[in-house]
C-alpha cells in the first residue's frame, strides 16, 4: 500500500524538481552574486555583528551575574512597568484600532482622505516631539489633564501616562494590519447573515471577528512589541521613578551613564529575547493564518 | 433591526473613531505648534536662529543626508537579490533585515556603544589611532542607519516579487546590459515604491531620538540633533524654544505625511503590493 502511493508521487516529483532547475538555470537576469553579496556585507556590519556584542557579553558575564543583572528587583519592576502599559495600551489600540479601521473601509463621510492620512501620524512625528506635547496634553494643567486634576487622578508622570503615550504610538500597528483584510471582506456575508436573523453582535462576533482574528493579533503583537521598546516618547511623560514609572530601556540608559555595562547588557539581552519571542509568535500567527484561510 | 438603527449605529461607530482619532492624535499635533507659538512670532524665530538650534538643523540633515542614501543603495541591492532570484533561506534573509524594527532604540544605540565606546570591542584600537565613533557624529550616523535600515528594502522586496522577472528578461533579451535593464527598466516599475520607502526612512532618520541619544553625548553645537536639542531645551524649562524646534519636526511629519498620500493617491500606490 505503501510502495503504491509513494512511486506515483515519486515519479511526479521528479519531473517538477527537474524543471524547477532548469529554470534556474535559464535565468538570464545578472548581478545575484554581488547583489547578494553586498548585502550580507552590509547586513552584518551594520546588524547582525552589533546585535551579537550584546549575547557574546552576557555569555562572557557567567549565568549568576547575568541573573543578578538582568533580574535584579529594579530591573524586574521596570520589565513589569513596559510590558504592563505596552499591553494594556495595545488592549486599547485592539479595540480603537479595529473601530477605526472599520469606518475608514466601509463608511464614506467627509474628510475621509485625511483621517486616513493622520492615522500614519505616530509614524513619521518624531518620537521626542510626541513625548513633549502628550505630557503638556496631560499634566495637571494641561488640556486634558485639567480635568483630571481636580478628581485626584493624575495622568502624566504615572504608568496611565506611559499607557496614554504608547496608545499614541501603537495605534497605526493595529489599523494597518486590519484595513487590508477587512477591504477584502465583501459586505455580502455580513448582509447574508443578517437576513438569516442575526443581531449586529452576532454578526461581529461570528462573522467578523474570526475572519479578522489574525490581522488583530499580529497588530496587537506588532504595537506591544513596539511599546516595550518604546524610548523618545514615554520618558517625558513617565516620571521615571525607580520601581514605579521606571521603564527597560531608560534603565538601560542610567547603567550606560553609571559606566554599568555589565548591567545595561544583561537588561538589553532580556529584552531582545523578548522581542524576538514576539517576533516568531506573529510568524506562528500568520503560519495559522494561511494554514486556515487554505484549509 | 430596522434601517433607520442601521444607519444611527453607522453616526454612532463614525462619532466614535473621529472622537478617538482627535483625542489621541490631532490634539497632540495642535499643542505643538499653539505652545511654540505662545510667546509670539519673535519669540519663535528667536528661538529657531539660535546657534545651537541651527548646529543641531545642520547635523540632521547631515546625518540624514549620509543614512537615507546609504539605505537606498541597500534597499535595492536587498531587494534584487530576494526578489529576482530563488536560494534557501530567502524567508530568514528577510527576516533578519526587518530585525531592527524589533530592537528597542535604547539598545541599538548600546550595540554600537560595546562595538566602539572606551570599553568596547575596538574601544582600545580606535583609542590608539585617536578615531572617536561614540560621542561623535559617526556614532550618530551608525545608530541612524541602524533604526532605518529596513525601510526601503521591506518595501521593494514585496513589490519587486510580485512584479516577477519577465520585464527584466525581456530587455536583456533584446541585448540590454543588466545596469541598463535596471535603470530603464526596474526602476520605473519600483519608482513610487521606492519614493515611498525613502520618505519613511527620512521621516525617522530625522526623528530618530532613542538609538541617538545613547552615543550621542549630548555635546550642545557638536553632537546634538533636532530631537536632542528639543530634549535639552524642555529640561531646562525652555518650553517655548523646545516647542519651536519641535514644531519643525512636526512640519517635517506634515509633509512627509503630504507626500506619502499622494504616492497613494494620484500615483495608486497600495504599500506592501504592486497594484496599480
Amino acid at each position: 500500500m505503501e510502495n503504491a502511493l509513494s512511486s506515483p508521487l515519486q515519479m511526479s516529483a521528479a519531473p517538477v524538481r527537474h524543471a524547477r532547475r532548469s529554470k534556474r538555470n535559464r535565468s538570464v537576469i545578472p548581478g545575484f552574486g554581488l547583489t547578494m553579496g553586498l548585502t550580507l556585507a552590509w547586513l552584518s556590519l551594520i546588524v547582525l555583528i552589533p546585535l551579537s556584542t550584546v549575547f557574546i557579553r552576557s555569555a562572557g558575564m557567567g549565568w549568576a551575574d547575568f541573573l543578578a543583572a538582568g533580574f535584579s528587583p529594579r530591573a524586574v519592576a521596570a520589565y513589569t512597568v513596559s510590558f504592563g502599559t505596552a499591553f494594556a495600551a495595545a488592549l486599547v489600540n485592539a479595540v480603537f484600532g479595529l473601530l477605526t479601521a472599520w469606518v475608514i473601509v466601509r463608511y464614506d463621510f467627509p474628510g475621509k482622505r485625511v483621517v486616513n492620512a493622520l492615522i500614519d501620524l505616530p509614524f513619521a512625528l518624531p518620537t521626542a516631539v510626541a513625548g513633549i506635547a502628550l505630557t503638556a496634553i496631560y499634566a495637571g494643567n494641561g488640556w486634558v489633564g485639567q480635568f483630571f486634576e481636580p478628581l485626584g487622578i493624575q495622568l502624566a508622570y504615572t504608568p496611565v501616562g506611559i499607557t496614554l503615550a504608547l496608545i499614541f504610538i501603537g495605534l497605526p500597528f493595529i489599523v494597518r494590519s486590519v484595513e487590508p483584510v477587512l477591504e477584502d471582506m465583501s459586505a455580502e456575508v455580513e448582509e447574508a447573515a443578517l437576513s438569516l436573523g442575526a443581531n449586529p453582535w452576532q454578526i461581529f462576533s461570528r462573522v467578523i471577528l474570526p475572519a479578522i482574528l489574525p490581522s488583530l493579533l499580529t497588530g496587537f503583537a506588532l504595537a506591544f512589541a513596539r511599546g516595550v521598546g518604546e524610548y523618545g516618547s514615554v520618558i517625558f511623560i513617565a516620571g521615571n521613578m525607580p520601581f514605579k514609572s521606571e521603564i527597560a530601556p531608560l534603565l538601560i540608559i542610567t547603567q550606560l551613564e553609571q559606566y554599568d555595562y555589565a548591567g545595561a547588557t544583561a537588561i538589553a539581552t532580556v529584552m531582545l529575547v523578548a522581542s524576538f519571542a514576539v517576533l516568531l509568535l506573529i510568524n506562528l500567527i500568520q503560519a495559522w493564518s494561511r494554514r486556515r484561510m487554505n484549509g | 433591526m430596522n434601517t433607520l438603527s442601521f444607519i444611527r449605529a453607522r453616526h454612532l461607530l463614525i462619532a466614535a473613531a473621529l472622537a478617538f482619532i482627535a483625542l489621541f492624535l490631532v490634539l497632540p499635533l495642535v499643542s505643538v505648534f499653539v505652545a511654540a507659538l505662545q510667546k509670539g512670532l519673535a519669540a519663535y524665530g528667536a528661538a529657531l536662529i539660535d546657534p545651537d538650534a541651527l548646529s543641531a538643523i545642520r547635523l540632521t540633515l547631515l546625518v540624514a543626508a549620509i543614512a537615507v542614501p546609504l539605505n537606498i543603495v541597500f534597499g535595492v541591492l536587498a531587494a534584487w537579490s530576494i526578489a529576482k532570484f530563488d536560494f534557501p533561506g530567502k524567508s530568514l534573509l528577510v527576516t533578519f533585515i526587518d530585525l531592527p524594527f524589533s530592537v528597542s532604540p535604547v539598545v541599538a544605540g548600546l550595540i554600537y556603544v560595546l562595538m566602539f565606546g572606551a570599553q568596547g570591542w575596538f574601544g582600545p584600537w580606535l583609542q590608539e589611532h585617536d578615531v572617536q565613533i561614540i560621542f561623535a557624529v559617526p556614532g550618530i550616523v551608525l545608530a541612524t542607519i541602524f533604526v532605518t535600515f529596513p525601510f526601503v528594502a521591506r518595501e521593494l522586496i514585496p513589490l519587486m516579487s510580485e512584479q516577477g522577472r519577465d520585464d527584466e528578461e525581456a530587455a536583456l533579451s533584446l541585448g540590454a546590459s543588466g545596469f541598463q535593464t535596471f535603470l530603464r527598466v526596474t526602476l520605473p516599475n519600483i519608482r513610487w515604491g521606492l519614493l515611498y520607502g525613502v520618505l519613511l526612512c527620512n521621516a525617522r532618520a530625522m526623528g530618530e531620538f532613542g538609538a541617538v541619544s545613547v552615543v550621542s553625548g549630548h555635546l550642545r553645537g557638536i553632537t546634538n540633533t533636532m530631537p536632542l536639542h528639543v530634549e535639552i531645551l524642555y529640561n531646562e524649562y525652555n518650553f517655548v524654544a523646545a516647542f519651536a524646534v519641535a514644531s519643525l519636526l512636526a512640519l517635517l511629519a506634515l509633509v512627509t505625511l503630504v507626500l506619502k498620500s499622494i504616492v497613494e493617491w494620484r500615483f495608486g500606490y497600495h504599500h506592501g503590493s504592486a497594484k496599480h
